[in-house]
């Protein structure tokens, strides 16, 4: 099927390798080179969307990355549906299927379009103004209908099952954009020997040249040239050429995101290659080569579907061939639409009219269009539009006013000139200077070692841009140290078209019942804007957020400079005084998929796990994570659930012994001649007399005086101490203890080293410990005599060597058995083994918690919470009072931290012992005080304990150790729970069960 | 992501580093020696600038040394890279000469 749309020859397509695609389900054909919107144009299909808030009927505007209405949803299968795509900037594949968006029940009849009819009572601003009360209906009534109401696409419902890849390199020349000015640069790039990286959206590099019919280049025609050019590059082993890559982000010191779409174009994606590609480029020099975007003109209707931008008119009928319609008119304020309309004549479209509402038009294209007869009207704009679907007609009239006259045609094509695209030099914090000539924010002052070329800083005729492209790669190549070859002007021969153009809106845009779009994404109108100037607003940062304008996906690539035209005009105020709104990246949509690479799943966070974690599950261990570790929190025995399993564990501790996997504790060798004095200086505790062999409780703080972790400190040696931190504190801990090391004592002769990988740590705690222990250790006597509690002593258990603790988190006499991880499964199998006579359990983290709550030894982080002093925590006992000074010590004798009302650490019993109060509940005194009420403290630890057989809690009151005896109260949500004020010590207040 | 030259092993991308606050803030030979208004200024005073600010990073994925950096806070142009204890470099010897 040939359709009249499509021309007999020229274009980039292949008109003799047809693809089939669907749109909406209706069965149609493309051929090979078409994108989806060339295929749709070719099918005679401009209908291709609704409007986000009037859902009026909206057709193809553009033929790139600026197309605002076009938005589509491809299909691949049930997992792969991509929304919000630019139909612009899909590639046709055989079998493509597409569906259009935000329209119910079909995108002719769409029920939405009832918002039309009420748009005056839809103005700008209208949630602001109408969805304020009453606060209730927000939740139930205002929030579901807009998010209803507004959907923009639908997201897939399946993970996705494609693969992404993310690539990280290095050049010393980045080139965005393979126009003519980015070949032009990277050829003088290339042939200085620099690495070079040149990208663009698209799928064939060319930019503006991909659409050139009579331009010449060195002689050559210009797409002769730049398969030359193409080639030359490509050749060139320094040179990495990455078409369907859109440079979208330009980030600190020449840190550019690309998105590289590898499988999109694809009809059969092949399972080697991953679907997209990020590349995060260091580029010693950029050069920005965006090229420009065209603007729209606003005049009222000019959303119908079949009106569009000249440039991309011409774009569809050269690169694509396709016509754009059967008789056309073309509306402009730049001698581009001349060309096009040359173009489109000698295609055989019908040129019904070429409105220009500038009061002169001379260059050589409205001179050539004159020769060929086209009829020109200058001072003429159009008032009107007609058509349903579709346009059928326009009203012209002069711009100063009179009657207007009616033209019939099926498509209208407009040119407000053409916006230099600096959003990238804009991302990188450079800044704009404002061009009244070309009435154009261009690149001024960088920030970033780049440099933009050719029409992104507002230069457009072809020998010009090709000598801005390839000054500005020398410029990049003597930047980044290499010498760039000789200058040399590449003759070229291109039509110039000027640089008029026109911002704002045209006349009758703001006439009663007209509907002349700015925004055509956001549906926003030179009314809208008017309004908001009216009502005061003469920001444009707030013009934007208050009408939405420029805020779509979008980034009002085609309306931001007319809406600044509007607001100018209305305020009376300069463009460059009006401002500008501030470009972020994304240039276009980057997919999560790309974002995330291969970080999902199991790759999402690293998962640290202990040598025992295997047995542990086997064993049907409940995990919990911890940091990025996978601790078991209990071991559950048929059927019971954790509080039953928590019972017995505790139980089986308190009256033999169990078995505990402390692995994860963090670990620190520190050592040197001076690592005592470095201990001294650090920790509060005192470590000049702790005689090697023995151990202590340290306590760290941070140098305002709050306790910063905690651990036990074994001295293996005069100059060696075993440091163990806190599960999650390891790496702050020895940031900590690097930062004074290195930065205020680099005198001391100290190492630091982590070995929290280096030992498997397995805790045997109980009464029956020693007695499991006794059989498997080699010369080391566990006796209370010779390894009393807080020792530690080295030797072998099962044949491994050991630093064997006597320690206990429990309260229980208990061992901490640090082996070398890699002997760590083997030997807890052993301990297991040898515990199964004395009825050896395996207990988790949830026991080793209550365990250590009925002794009341605290949990960094837990008790504490960046603002409790070692004495708030009763753990004043700890500190080496001797000491001149260490860590946190001035900070304990400022009068605050000593005040009698401080939070401190205290038991509580709930006065009905079965009930467990909710971890993190407030205290008050009175509960009968009105809310709200006034806490004096909270509560830390709640559990059920076995052992007492009812509830404790650990709080922190204000002045809890005054308060012991008294009665206070927990409220909640089901009444105020009273409790007793006791010691934090619940069990084995004598510490008689750990020196056993 | 910033780009940033470890004194000891060259420019290399800002995840490999941990910031570290202002730098030049030495901790006092004898903090008792302080009254309370001394001791909050040292441990919580901090310049807040606008332009060149002598600040601390650390390697931390690398070689894990500390090390001073001055950066232009409008910018985050990094002036200059050097060794801790060694004397923040004057403004002539900063990159670009500038602040």
């Amino acid at each position: 099927m040939t359709s009249v749309y499509r021309t007999k020859d020229g274009g980039r397509i292949q008109r003799g390798k047809p693809l089939r695609f669907t749109f909406d389900g209706r069965a149609l054909q493309g051929v090979e080179g078409d994108t989806l919107a060339s295929a749709l144009l070719a099918n005679g299909i401009h209908l291709v969307g609704r409007s986000f808030k009037y859902h009026r009927p909206r057709g193809i505007l553009s033929a790139g990355a600026d197309e605002p209405n076009a938005l589509v949803g491809v299909r691949r299968d049930a997992a792969r549906y991509t929304p919000n795509l630019r139909a612009t900037q899909v590639e046709l594949y055989d079998g493509l299927e597409a569906e259009s968006q935000n329209r119910w029940p079909s995108l002719a009849l769409d029920t939405g379009a009832l918002n039309g009819l009420i748009s005056p009572f839809i103005p700008a601003g209208f949630y602001y103004k109408t969805f304020m009360w009453p606060r209730k209906a927000w939740d139930s009534l205002y929030e579901p209908f807009i998010r209803a109401a507004a959907g923009l696409g639908r997201a897939p419902t399946q993970a996705d099952p494609d693969r992404y890849l993310n690539r990280y390199a290095h050049c010393d020349v980045l080139i965005a954009g393979a126009g003519p000015a980015g070949l032009s640069a990277a050829l003088t790039a290339a042939r200085s020997g620099a690495r070079v990286i040149l990208c663009d959206e698209q799928s064939e590099f060319g930019g503006s040249l991909l659409a050139e019919t009579s331009a010449t280049i060195e002689g050559l025609p210009a797409q002769v040239w730049l398969q030359e050019a193409i080639a030359e590059l490509a050749g060139n082993p320094r040179v990495v050429l990455l078409p369907r890559t859109t440079a979208f982000g330009y980030f600190a010191h020449n840190l550019i995101g690309l998105n590289q779409r590898v499988t999109d174009h694809l009809a059969v994606p092949s399972a080697e290659q991953p679907r997209e590609r990020l590349w995060q480029v260091r580029a010693k020099e950029v050069i920005l080569c965006a090229g420009a975007l065209e603007r729209p003109l606003v005049f009222p209707g000019n959303d119908r579907p079949g009106i569009l931008l000249a440039d991309s008119a011409r774009t569809y009928l050269n690169r694509y061939g396709v016509r754009p319609g059967k008789r056309v008119v073309i509306i402009t304020a730049h001698d581009g639409a001349y060309r096009a309309a040359l173009d489109l004549h000698a295609a055989g479209v019908e040129i019904a009219a070429i409105a220009d509402v500038r009061a002169t038009a001379d260059g050589p294209a409205p001179q050539a269009a004159r020769q060929a007869g086209l009829p020109i009207r200058l001072r003429t704009t159009i008032t009107g539009t007609r058509g349903g679907l579709r346009v059928e007609g326009v009203s012209l009239a002069a711009m100063d006013g009179g009657p207007s006259q009616s033209v019939a045609c099926d498509a209208v094509l407009m040119s407000g000139g053409f916006t230099p695209s600096v959003h990238l030099f804009s991302q990188s914090r450079g800044k704009l200077d404002w061009d009244p000539a070309a009435q154009s924010f261009v690149p001024g002052r960088s920030a970033e070692r780049e440099r933009s070329a050719g029409a992104s800083r507002g230069l457009f005729g072809l020998a010009e841009v090709l000598a801005d492209g390839a000054a500005a790669g020398a410029d990049a190549v003597a930047a980044a140290g290499l010498t760039p070859p000789a200058p040399r002007r590449l003759e070229a021969s291109g039509i110039d078209l000027g640089t008029d153009g026109f911002l704002g809106a045209l006349p009758g845009a703001g006439a009663p019942g007209a509907k002349a779009f700015v925004d055509w994404q956001n549906d926003v109108t030179a009314k809208d804007l008017l309004l908001a100037t009216r009502e005061g607003f003469r920001s444009i940062e707030h013009i934007k957020r208050y009408t939405t304008t420029g805020m779509a996906t979008d980034q009002g690539k085609t309306s931001n400079m007319n809406a600044l035209g509007v607001v100018s005009e209305a305020l009376g105020t300069p463009i460059p005084a009006v401002g500008l709104t501030t470009f972020r990246m994304p240039y276009t949509p980057v997919t999560f998929g790309s974002l995330a690479a291969t970080s999902r799943g199991v790759l999402f966070d690293p998962v640290r796990t202990t040598p025992i974690h295997d047995w542990a599950a086997a064993q049907g261990a409940v995990f919990e994570d911890v940091g990025l570790w996978k601790r078991a929190r209990y071991f559950p025995r048929g059927g019971e659930d954790m509080d039953a399993a928590v019972a017995r564990e505790c139980l089986a501790v308190r009256s033999g012994v169990g078995v505990f996997d402390a692995t994860t504790l963090g670990k620190i060798e520190v050592v040197g001649p001076d690592a005592a004095k470095f201990m001294n200086r650090l920790y509060v505790n005192a470590w000049t007399k702790l005689a090697p062999g023995r151990s202590r409780y340290g306590v760290l703080l941070r140098d305002d005086g709050f306790i910063f972790d905690d651990g036990v400190v074994g001295r293996v040696a005069e100059d060696r101490f075993h440091v163990t931190t806190t599960t999650g504190g390891a790496p702050r801990v020895l940031a900590m203890m690097e930062d004074y090391l290195q930065t205020e004592w680099p005198d001391l002769n100290v190492w630091l080293t982590s070995t929290t990988e280096q030992w498997a740590v397995i805790a045997v705690q109980g009464p029956q410990a020693r007695q499991v222990l006794e059989g498997l250790v080699e010369g080391i006597d566990l006796s209370a005599e010779a390894l009393p509690h807080m020792s530690l002593t080295e030797g072998k258990i099962c044949g491994v060597p050991t630093r064997l603790f006597r320690m206990s988190f429990t309260g229980e006499l208990g061992f901490e058995v640090n082996v070398p991880t890699s002997h760590g499964r083997a030997v807890w199998e052993a301990i297991w083994a040898a515990g199964q006579p004395h009825g050896m359990v395996a207990y988790g983290t949830e026991t080793m918690h209550v365990l250590r709550a009925e002794k009341g030894y605290i949990i960094v982080g837990q008790e504490t919470d960046g603002t409790v002093t070692p004495d708030d925590a009763g753990l004043s006992w700890a500190i080496g009072r001797t000491k001149a000074d260490y860590v946190g010590k001035r900070s304990l004798a400022r009068e605050a931290m000593n005040a009698p009302d401080r939070k401190q650490l205290v038991g509580l019993y709930t006065q009905n012992p079965s009930v467990v109060i909710e971890e993190g509940s407030q205290v008050v005194a009175d509960a009968r005080q009105q809310i709200p009420m006034r806490p004096i403290g909270h509560v830390s630890s709640s559990y059920m304990s076995a052992t007492l057989g009812r509830s404790i809690a650990l709080a922190l009151v204000s002045g809890g150790r005054a308060r012991m005896g008294q009665t206070l109260f927990v409220p909640t949500a089901d009444g105020e729970v009273a409790v007793t004020v006791t010691s934090p010590v619940f069990y084995d207040q004598e510490g008689v069960r750990v020196n056993a | 992501m910033l780009l940033i030259t470890c004194p000891y092993c060259g420019p290399r991308p800002e995840l490999e580093f941990a910031y570290g606050g202002q730098a030049h803030i030495a901790r006092p030979q004898q903090p008792a020696d302080l009254n309370d208004d001394a001791w909050a200024e040292h441990l919580y005073m901090r310049d807040n600038a606008k332009g060149a600010h002598a600040e601390r990073w650390r390697h931390t994925h690398g070689c894990a040394r500390f090390f001073n950096a001055v950066r232009d806070t409008g910018s985050d142009r990094i002036l200059a890279t050097y060794e801790t204890g060694t004397p923040r470099p004057a403004a002539g010897d900063l990159v670009g000469g500038a602040a």
